[in-house]
């Protein structure tokens, strides 16, 4: 018997007024499987990552978080998850060390000390304990918002776009990390990016968006030849360009 | 309600006064100067005035009092600032935070400022111009009370608005005191005000507590009941203001405010 989805979404619909930036999106993440959430600018990638994360209410829809539903018991749903997101910094007045405390009392983290510890260790942050969040380097903050990210043991992790103002040297080993947080925690995690060689390394499935509903899902690896593109960055395109049609690229 | 989230607020605020002077000196500044000016008007006072009325418990301690109550406001609206001004809002409420710990974080953080302000104020009265609490009696502890609760009222009320309406309204918040003290009488009895402003300041809590004072200073009978009723007054205009945030908040999370909310986006 297949365990339960960490992550259940069904029918999800955002409308502001005249404009529906997501429309009846249903999607479910398994324990343990990276799933990449892919599309143009706009493609309502960011709207489903916000209504999962509480801070969006859905028109219609309900998102559950191991089996909580998040409309319903909102804080206890949010304690099983965590982010990390290119567009949310840490407050940059306050040092690393004090984000961690922070945020780990905010996720009533056990053995805080120790698990900011380790995290400072994991995102080698370690020489920046005592320094401000803002004056970091991008890459810096990133590593910071990853460490954030990890320090409870989220059963559903979100990130959109976490690699983005890193190196590849460092990405590499950010996508390492993740893959094995996943694995040795079972934590579910869904990922945006708009690097298809990332998402075809990382990701165990993608859904593409378009104009708010999911037009594609597949294996990375697969979903390409399947679909006629000569590769994922290719499909994309084509994706965005709205040269799919009845499932093929023309 | 989880005790630690709550303190989590607090201490993101603290960690915020300890590392940075800029926010620590005016904790003690403003007020030390609106004391200092306010206790030379006050002895000047006394110098031309006919004598047998100290204007200082009824002038300097009144300004005192009205500070405290502006500090408690502050203190709740600054911490909530320091969430805009750093745009956290996506960080703090995508954790399991509730609005009630929330809130209550601010309100820990106004009691530590203003306790801070309230200290420094006294302090400088008393040493330098010679006022002292006791000559309130007793009922300087409920006059503080009401300020106190009035204060985080007006905080959370200011907040509320800064939320619904973004980053820019906050300077709808600074003056809101400054509004409101015509109407409390903080200088003059509330008899001095025409009709149509007597009938809104029965509906202020701090009326009562100057009203209160003036009455002590001259020696006259004062009506606790006046109290209660402005003590039943401000536990109303708190559970208002709590219901008008937690409202905002759920409009700002339908709209999607708070998940875009930017100096950029909603100014």
């Amino acid at each position: 018997m297949p365990p339960e989805p960490v992550l259940v979404v069904r029918n999800l619909r955002k409308a502001y007024r005249r404009t529906v930036a997501v429309d009846g999106v249903s999607f479910a993440v398994a324990p343990g499987e990276i799933v990449g959430l892919l599309g143009p600018n706009g493609a309502g990638k960011t709207t489903t990552v916000n209504m999962v994360l509480g801070v969006l209410e859905p028109s219609e829809g309900t998102i559950t978080i191991e089996g909580i539903d998040l409309q319903k018991r909102r804080s206890a749903a949010l304690s099983c998850t965590n982010f990390a997101a290119v567009y949310a910094a840490l407050p940059g007045n306050l040092t690393v060390e004090q984000n961690l405390r922070v945020f780990g009392m905010l996720y009533e983290v056990p053995s805080l000390t120790a698990q900011i510890e380790e995290m400072l260790k994991r995102f080698d942050l370690e020489r920046f304990r005592g320094t401000r969040s803002g004056i970091l380097s991008s890459g810096e903050q990133t590593r910071l918002s990853l460490a954030k990210a990890l320090l409870n043991r989220p059963k559903l992790l979100l990130l959109d776009e976490p690699t983005a103002s890193i190196d590849p040297a460092i990405a590499r080993t950010i996508r390492a990390t993740i893959r094995n947080f996943a694995e040795e925690n079972q934590s579910a995690v869904l990922w945006t990016s708009h690097n298809m060689y990332e998402v075809e390394e990382v990701c165990h499935r993608v859904l593409f968006l378009s104009h708010g509903r999911i037009l594609l899902e597949g294996d990375p690896k697969l979903l390409p030849r399947e679909h006629g593109a000569a590769n994922l960055e290719e499909l994309f395109v084509q994706v965005a360009n709205e040269q799919l049609h009845d499932g093929v690229v023309r | 309600m989880k005790a630690r989230r709550l303190a989590a607020v607090a201490l993101r605020q603290f960690y915020l006064y300890a590392g940075s002077p800029t926010r620590l000196v005016p904790l003690f500044a403003w007020v030390a100067i609106d004391i200092a000016l306010w206790g030379f008007i006050t002895r000047y006072l006394n110098s031309i005035a006919s004598a047998g009325f100290d204007f200082v418990p009824a002038l300097l301690g009144a300004v005192l009092l009205w500070d405290f109550l502006t500090r408690v406001m502050q203190g709740v609206s600054t911490a909530f600032l320091e969430d805009v001004w750093s745009r956290n809002f996506l960080n703090m409420f995508a954790t399991p935070l509730l609005i009630s710990e929330y809130i209550l974080g601010l309100v820990v953080t106004s009691i530590g400022t203003s306790v801070i302000g309230l200290l420094t104020m006294l302090c400088l009265a008393t040493l330098a111009f010679g006022l002292s609490f006791f000559a309130y009696g007793a009922a300087i502890v409920p006059f503080l009370l009401v300020l106190f609760l009035s204060g985080i009222a007006l905080g959370i009320a200011g907040t509320a608005m800064v939320l619904r309406l973004g980053p820019a309204s906050e300077w709808f918040v600074w003056p809101m005191p400054a509004v409101l003290s015509p109407f409390v009488g903080v200088f003059y009895p509330i008899a001095t005000l025409p009709s149509w402003m007597q009938a809104i300041s029965r509906i202020l809590p701090p009326s009562y507590v100057f009203e209160g004072l003036r009455a002590i200073v001259r020696g006259e009978a004062w009506s606790p009941a006046g109290l209660v009723f402005g003590f039943a007054l401000s536990i109303l205009y708190i559970a208002a203001a709590g219901w008008f945030f937690r409202h905002v908040f759920r409009v700002a999370v339908r709209t999607g405010l708070l998940a875009r909310y930017s100096a950029e986006s909603t100014s």
